[in-house]
């Protein structure tokens, strides 16, 4: 171990030019013991650091799973038990019989779903016009589109009610998904993506006679695979999280997602804090694993939303 | 989708850069084929956000009748905005909890910059450890947070007891709340920035780190005189985008403050505490009062983009592209 360091040295000291090798050189053995030292130091320090942050950090997740497991009892005792008396494991099922939380996890998924179809699937296509093809309006169709990224939502949402309640699709399912099922953000990184990726293949391409759509499908997508799954997780965060909208269009329990069922949730057992908890580690646990199951993607696509 | 074969004359029609060569002859198929490409996301954007724009700027000058209809006022409403203490007093909180929040952006930078260390084994396991809070809904998160800043059975106050300091009621009282809930938003946030500035940290060459060591630079140093103006760029995205989304928050005062506490109770502290998207919510929801939330809109919109501006306008002085 001892020796590979001292190879690691003296190999990344012959990469440096002559000049800094000597001095470094001239700073002697004790000098680089103490740099060293300092690196471990600075390690010791760096887990210290992350660990009490981390701690800090996981401390609401703890509480929440120990609140949900408390008698109702226990979790209003002052000073407040840690670990609890006796487990109350029924407070799991209190949610499934208090609300319609398994319609509410379809909710979800379907919104979900939806949304990656319309963001990603139909998204793509038009990025991929926007950054390949060449057609009348191109340019002023897509800054137009752009500028719309700027408006907050808020502005929309009045509007967009009006238009749900014309459609007479207020307190259903299609009313939920019909104003958010494509949006811009998507379409802009996904334009970005097709942009980077090098012209030659599209170009080789149309000399061999595939058309437009035939270069997406075979050419482009495959290649296209990182950009399109960091869209789809960003759209996943994004319709998982969504309430305000939610809690407009919707007025039945049995028609929300759990973002907008939770909150409901609470107004109506604001007291029984151990089944309310409950109800929010089954609510947050389908993305958690998600994210678990797939870390490496979900890091890639909020890397990707920063441009990188 | 059948492709018609190549036609092998280049008859090019009008207009057309000879560079496009291989699909000069059929310009006009690319043409249909772009359109039609872009025709649904367009008509749907059109429909749900364009529309919107223009119907949400008439509405903001129209008032709301008892029985749903609506008389065109001109700007009287935003002359009563500006007026309104209960607006002022949403914009100050709302600005309040974006400075939190971006008091918060230098934890994930100092966070994404010790996750940098070479050495580090178990980088993995740090950094799912952050972002759990991005992944778990704000609505859970809220109430979980609010079981742990409970005045009477919180374990927070609890802790506070033991060494002597009386624990307010957090959420309740209007000293504290906005502060509590910006918490909340700062460690929902950290681990998304905190990513941002990993990937920001992987485009600063090792090299810079050597060459600043050789000249004696320990590591303090190194972080401010190489990490600190390499990482701008990030620093800028990330602090633009954090008071976008700050002015806009919405979730957390719900969930936290504004929600019934119980059948028809209501938080004393929300009255102080709420933030625009909030009072908009209100108006336009529960008040029904659709032009006069139209027109706080409107100013939230102009407000968000003077910010952007600013943040732009001064980025010259301390963001440094490589």
């Amino acid at each position: 171990m001892a020796d590979q360091r001292t190879i690691e040295t003296t190999a990344s000291a012959r990469r440096l030019p002559k000049a800094r090798r000597q001095q470094s050189r001239s700073n002697g053995t004790r000098g680089e013991e103490a740099a060293q030292d300092k690196r471990q130091g600075s390690l010791t320090a760096a887990y210290i650091t992350l660990s009490i942050g981390g701690a800090v950090v996981v401390v609401p997740f703890v509480w929440e799973l120990l609140t949900s497991l408390k008698t109702f009892n226990e979790s209003m005792k002052t000073p407040p038990t840690y670990i609890p008396r006796t487990w109350d494991f029924p407070n799991y099922m209190e949610v499934f019989s208090q609300a319609p939380f398994l319609n509410m996890l379809a909710v979800s998924i379907g919104y979900a779903l939806l949304l990656i179809i319309g963001h990603v699937g139909l998204g793509s296509l038009a990025a991929y016009a926007f950054a390949c093809l060449k057609f009348p309006g191109r340019d002023v169709i897509f800054f137009t589109l752009i500028a719309l990224l700027m408006i907050p939502r808020q502005l929309f949402i009045l509007p967009q009610y009006e238009i749900v309640q014309w459609l007479g699709w207020t307190n259903s399912f299609w009313g939920l998904v019909a104003p958010h099922f494509v949006g811009v953000l998507a379409v802009f990184l996904l334009r970005q993506f097709f942009l980077s990726l090098p012209v030659e293949l599209t170009e080789a391409a149309k000399l061999d006679g595939a058309g437009p759509l035939r270069i997406y499908f075979f050419v482009l997508l495959p290649l296209a695979k990182p950009g399109l799954i960091a869209a789809t997780i960003l759209v996943l965060i994004y319709s998982w999280n969504d309430l305000l909208w939610p809690l407009v269009i919707l007025n039945d329990d049995a028609k929300m997602p759990l973002t907008a069922g939770l909150a409901t949730l609470q107004g109506e057992f604001f007291t029984d804090q151990p089944v309310v908890m409950a109800g929010a580690v089954l609510a947050s646990l389908p993305m958690i694993l998600a994210f678990l199951f797939l870390q490496r993607h979900f890091i890639d696509g909020i890397a990707f939303s920063g441009g990188k | 989708m059948t492709m018609a074969p190549v036609r092998s004359t280049g008859r090019r029609s009008g207009g057309r850069r000879p560079k496009q060569g291989a699909w000069g002859s059929r310009s006009r198929a690319e043409s249909i084929a772009g359109l039609l490409l872009v025709l649904p996301v367009t008509l749907l954007l059109g429909l749900f956000q364009l529309w919107p724009l223009i119907r949400g700027a008439y509405l903001s000058m129209t008032e709301t009748g008892y029985f749903g209809g609506s008389e065109f006022i001109g700007l009287d409403n935003f002359a009563r905005l500006f007026v309104d203490p209960e607006v002022l007093g949403a914009f100050r909180n709302s600005v309040v909890y974006t400075l939190v929040v971006l008091a918060g952006v230098p934890i994930s930078a100092v966070i994404a910059s010790l996750m940098n260390n070479p050495s580090l084994r178990l980088r993995p396991f740090f950094r799912a450890l952050f972002f759990l809070p991005v992944v778990t809904i704000p609505a859970a998160a809220g109430l979980a947070w609010g079981t742990l800043l409970n005045g009477n059975y919180g374990p927070l106050n609890h802790v506070l007891g033991l060494v002597g300091i009386d624990g307010p009621y957090w959420l309740q009282d209007p000293n504290y709340a906005l502060l509590a809930v910006a918490v909340v938003g700062i460690w929902s946030t950290l681990g998304y920035n905190m990513i941002l500035f990993m990937a920001g940290l992987k485009g600063i060459p090792r090299e810079m780190y050597e060459a600043a060591e050789l000249d004696g630079a320990g590591r303090l140093r190194q972080f401010f005189s190489v990490t600190i103006p390499l990482l701008s760029p990030t620093t800028f995205f990330v602090s633009v985008t954090s008071v976008i989304t700050s002015m806009q928050m919405f979730d957390l005062m719900y969930i936290m403050i504004g929600a019934d506490q119980g059948v028809g109770l209501r938080n004393p502290a929300i009255e102080d505490t709420q933030t625009v998207v909030y009072l908009f919510y209100t108006y336009a929801f529960k008040e029904n009062d659709r032009g006069y939330a139209s027109a706080l809109a409107v100013v939230l919109l102009l407000a968000v983009l003077a910010l952007t501006f600013i943040q732009f306008r001064f980025q010259r002085r301390w963001v440094h592209y490589g």
